[in-house]
């Protein structure tokens, strides 16, 4: 199967759907190569605003656009859009409820590398606390170019994530996708593996070796971390026992916003796989993936944990 | 374009109803910034009831010139304005900062009719203000965009990425203005950290730069004029201000950036303005 890196489709996306829309309009911060906005840019020159090497610029220019109508999609990598310019996406976009779509690219640890200071392993916990805002994570190239279309239609902030990674495709073309609204993968009632974004792919493979050992495993997608799917979490806790899994930190992510569902409608044994509190470092991306813990085995382990 | 006797003293009178409505609604609210909001008010006043065209009718006019107050703190200043152009009944500037109201502490698009965009977090609004003046020049349209920032301000280092974004972009359908008044919260801005010299840093920048008396109508009328006629720059007018003006005991002291005059205070200010 080809790989795809989700930036990939974003560019892609990005350049098809400029054609329809025509507020559209792209911003970058030097990075456009990198994030593929350059697609749009080679295609629409007059509707595409390299901002330099200046990224709260780059948010509150956006803003700015917004309110005349445009519908601009801001992007860089993630770690500089949810990082040095929080304040300004929460001031300038999310107050006043902009519609901003911020599109992040080269989130998590399978940046590689890059190391450390270019992981962005916060971006959706910090996201995810800011009103107005929808935050999205696509878990594949064909989830992502309809992730961009929906975030498109959309009215008001919408943070996209994407990643350097080419992973492979999991949804076939004519899947369907809606903001707000998870997707049960596998069907299964030992435990649910609620994933997002990369980690949906390992979630399939852990549900396959569980099936060897006798465990059967729902899989649930969970692409939009906000606005959360409450009934699609709620129906995975009937199976009693359940594991998140995240390429970002278990602190405010995917696995604390289960949580905070299932702590108050439905209190559940579960088990969060993510980054434990630490920073990344410079390595291949599968080899970080193993190091941090971010596999089907390790998906595998916590849901044998929990049932025993 | 002659400015008339007629139009100045219009004005000045305007902004002598504008000076007491500030007052009078910081005072009332029992909290505010009365000093950065009196040392814009010649300079708002002049724009929105000579320069800028809107229609308090239909705030969201396409066509209608824009204004971010980047120096957000001065909001009692721009709803004063508001109020008194029409774009919502007077009566609603006594409710400034107070649970409900339509009058936030700081300027919030979404609950006042007119404004153009929120603000708060300072050096943030020149990038909006671009942002907009990217929008006129897609969409080949002729509204302009006034901003204006305060002197301590441009400590922010997100001005000077937008500085670089305007000159970049050609934006001269952008006019700003710096509230030089020399004053912010810790003091004096040559002691706290010192933006001088602010005309040549925006000319380094590649901006056009004019240099007023921020309290003269006239220089203001004239300055906002001749930037109109400046090609492919942005053009920011340095105005010479006193924080505090037209209430004597507030001019330039450094305490009145922020504090609400006792009732007292506020007699001795209206008579004086
Ligand atoms: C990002 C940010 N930091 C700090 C403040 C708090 N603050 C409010 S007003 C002010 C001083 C502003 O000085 P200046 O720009 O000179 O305004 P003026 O003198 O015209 O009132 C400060 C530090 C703020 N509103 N935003
Ligand atoms: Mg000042």
């Amino acid at each position: 199967m080809t790989k795809i890196a989700t930036r990939e489709a974003y560019g892609e996306a990005l350049a098809e759907i400029g054609e329809e829309i025509k507020d559209i309009v792209v911003l970058d911060a030097d990075l456009s190569g990198s994030t593929k906005t350059a697609i749009f840019a080679k295609k629409y020159p007059e509707r595409f605003f390299n901002i330099g090497i200046a990224e709260q610029d780059l948010m509150g220019t956006a803003a700015g656009l917004a309110t005349c109508g445009k519908i601009p999609f801001a992007s860089t990598f993630a770690i500089f859009a949810t990082g040095r310019a929080f304040e300004q996406v929460r001031n300038s976009i999310c107050y006043p409820k902009l519609n901003v779509k911020i599109a992040a690219t080269h989130a998590g640890l399978t940046v590689g590398e890059d190391g450390a200071t270019h992981q962005s392993i916060e971006d959706l916990a910090l996201m995810r606390t800011l009103p107005n805002m929808t935050v999205i994570n696509p878990a594949d190239a064909v989830e992502a170019k309809k992730a961009v279309r929906a975030a498109a239609a959309h009215e008001g902030p919408v943070y996209l994530r994407f990643g350097r990674l080419a992973v492979e495709t999991i949804f076939e073309e004519d899947s369907e996708f809606e903001i707000g609204k998870g997707k049960i993968l596998r069907e299964g009632n030992d435990v649910a593996i609620i994933a997002t974004g990369i980690m949906v792919g390992e979630a399939l493979k852990a549900a396959e070796i569980l099936e060897k050992s006798g465990l059967k495993a729902m899989v649930i997608n969970i692409h939009t971390l906000k606005p959360i799917d409450e009934e699609i979490i709620l129906k995975a806790a009937e199976c009693g026992a359940i594991v998140t899994a995240e390429e970002h930190t278990i602190i405010g992510g995917l696995g604390s916003a289960v949580a905070e569902v299932l702590a108050e409608k439905k209190p559940t044994p579960m088990k969060r796989i993510g980054i434990k509190d630490k920073f990344g470092q410079s390595g291949k991306p599968e080899e970080l993936l193993k190091l941090y813990n971010l596999t089907a085995e390790d998906i595998v382990k916590a849901a044998k944990e929990i049932k025993r | 374009m002659s400015i008339s006797c007629e139009t100045i003293n219009e004005l000045n009178s305007k902004a002598r109803i504008i000076r007491r409505h500030i007052v009078e609604m910081i005072a009332e609210a029992g909290s505010g910034h009365p000093g950065g909001s009196l040392s814009s008010a010649d300079i708002v006043t002049a724009l929105y009831f000579h320069v800028m065209n809107v229609d308090p009718q239909n705030p969201h006019w396409p066509e209608r010139d824009r204004f971010v107050l980047s120096k957000g703190h001065a909001a009692p200043l721009l709803y004063a304005v508001l109020a008194e152009k029409g774009f919502f009944p007077k009566e609603e500037l006594l409710t400034l900062r107070k649970t409900g109201s339509m009058l936030q502490g700081h300027p919030d698009m979404k609950s006042t009719p007119g404004l153009d965009m929120t603000t708060g977090s300072l050096g943030q609004g020149l990038s909006a203000a671009n942002g907009m003046a990217l929008a006129a020049k897609l969409d080949n349209k002729s509204y302009r965009v006034y901003v204006v920032m305060g002197d301590g301000e441009l400590e922010e280092g997100q001005i000077w990425e937008a500085a670089m974004t305007s000159a970049h972009y050609k934006l001269d359908n952008l006019t700003a203005f710096v509230d030089n008044n020399g004053l912010q919260i810790d003091g004096p801005i040559q002691k706290v950290m010192s933006p001088e010299n602010i005309q040549e840093k925006f000319k380094a920048f590649g901006w056009n730069v004019i240099d007023i008396d921020g309290h003269d109508m006239k220089q203001i009328l004239e300055a906002v004029e001749e930037a109109k006629t400046v090609k492919s720059r942005p053009t920011v007018i340095v105005a010479k201000t006193v924080k505090g003006k037209g209430v004597p005991f507030m001019e330039n002291q450094v305490g009145w950036h922020g504090k609400a005059p006792s009732l007292e205070q506020v007699k001795e200010a209206l008579q004086s303005i």
